[in-house]
């Protein structure tokens, strides 16, 4: 087997980029030293003085760690935090400004807004009358716990009310990154393909519930909802589905139905 | 992209383990990356050989550990390999797969001096 890539065993896997089988680093294999009683021998051991430190950590332990502190936080002001994920351009700010419209004063809401660049998109929010405030990743391509606990201490977690978090629009990076949320929620609008789930499989491995967006320009498009379903639930058997129009109104009161039966078990629940 | 930030955090890890053991320099690498983590290792590579930079793990030997995706076929009712989310079963053809190991990112070991 090769060291270096794991190529040629059972259990691991070939890399698919062409590769040399030498290693790029010189280290002796071993070497020859004779002791003073005059006998000599062989060591095997290629680095002198390395030893082996198991450590059998996860990689995102740190970030994990902080978002179970942002959960705990959430879970002492019964504040239902939802991660809402998506590519660029589902109508995920659309989609929560009207949402924010119809939830009006019934509870309290607050929006965190992640984006690489401007404050475009908390603007939206807060013209509705909602708190919000904007992260910017700069070059970052997700938001992680470190920025949700930031922006909790300026913003707060709205007590028994719900906190949307609008993660960076990108259907690959978000999925692996915790932030302390009771679920994901990733959107779809019906102007993408329908095998959005097949090509970017953790992302709909980890949401709760799929939101179809959009769904009015349906007459306008060869697009197959129940095909996007179907994968979607290929990669997760127990994804929830809703199919929305954000601008005719088509399903919001559902997803409305949706939200406070999820802010109904924050509430219930210790 | 994200395999910056996966490679800062990894770098961040070998720093404490390194300091925790009282090691000035760390050799070697093991890391295991699941098949069905979101992690592509070539990216990752880069990063790591760029995170490492200055610091007591620059010009390490990096070895990844890629485990096979494992998954509960529903229909089969039996575990299966599979290559990737949303793959049929290699048994039934079938898709309704409960994805149940293979989406590790794991700092296993390092050797250290």
């Amino acid at each position: 087997m090769c060291a270096t890539c794991g190529c040629g065993d059972g259990d691991r896997r070939i890399e698919t980029l062409p590769h040399r089988h030498d290693h790029d680093h010189a280290h002796a294999h071993g070497h020859m030293h004779t002791h003073a009683d005059g006998t000599t021998h062989t060591h095997a051991e290629g680095h002198d003085g390395a030893r082996l430190v198991s450590v059998e950590r996860d990689l995102l332990a740190r970030n994990n760690a902080i978002a179970e502190e942002n959960r705990r936080r959430f879970q002492a002001k019964r504040t239902l935090a939802l991660n809402l994920v998506s590519s660029p351009g589902s109508g995920k700010t659309a989609l929560l400004v009207e949402t924010l419209r119809r939830i009006g004063q019934k509870y309290p809401v607050a929006v965190v807004e992640g984006d690489q660049e401007t404050s475009a998109d908390a603007d939206r929010i807060r013209a509705t009358g909602a708190p919000a405030i904007q992260i910017n990743t700069g070059k970052g391509c997700h938001l992680d716990a470190d920025l949700i606990r930031g922006a909790l201490t300026r913003l707060g977690a709205p007590p028994n009310g719900i906190l949307f978090i609008e993660n960076v629009g990108n259907l690959v990076c978000p999925a692996g990154f915790d932030l302390g949320e009771a679920q994901k929620v990733v959107i779809v609008s019906v102007t993408e393909g329908e095998d959005k789930p097949l090509k970017y499989s953790g992302m709909f491995a980890a949401a709760g519930l799929m939101v179809v967006t959009k769904t009015d320009l349906l007459p306008h498009l060869d697009f197959d909802v129940e095909a996007l379903i179907d994968n979607a639930r290929r990669v997760h058997p127990g994804i929830a589905v809703l199919k929305l129009s954000a601008k005719s109104g088509d399903g919001m009161e559902r997803w409305l139905q949706w939200l406070d039966a999820a802010r109904a078990l924050r509430l219930a629940a210790d | 992209m994200h395999e910056v930030a996966i490679a800062a955090a990894l770098i961040d890890l070998v720093r404490e383990e390194a300091a925790a053991a009282r090691a000035s320099r760390v050799t070697r690498l093991v890391v295991e990356i699941g098949a069905l983590s979101h992690v592509d290792t070539h990216a990752l590579r880069f990063a790591v050989d760029v995170a490492a930079h200055g610091g007591p793990a620059e010009g390490a030997r990096l070895d990844i550990l890629e485990p096979p995706g494992i998954a509960w076929c529903l229909d089969c009712e039996a575990s299966v390999t599979i290559p990737a989310r949303g793959a049929p079963c290699p048994r039934c053809d079938g898709v309704k797969l409960i994805v149940q190991g293979g989406d590790e990112m794991r700092l296993k070991e390092m050797e250290v001096s």
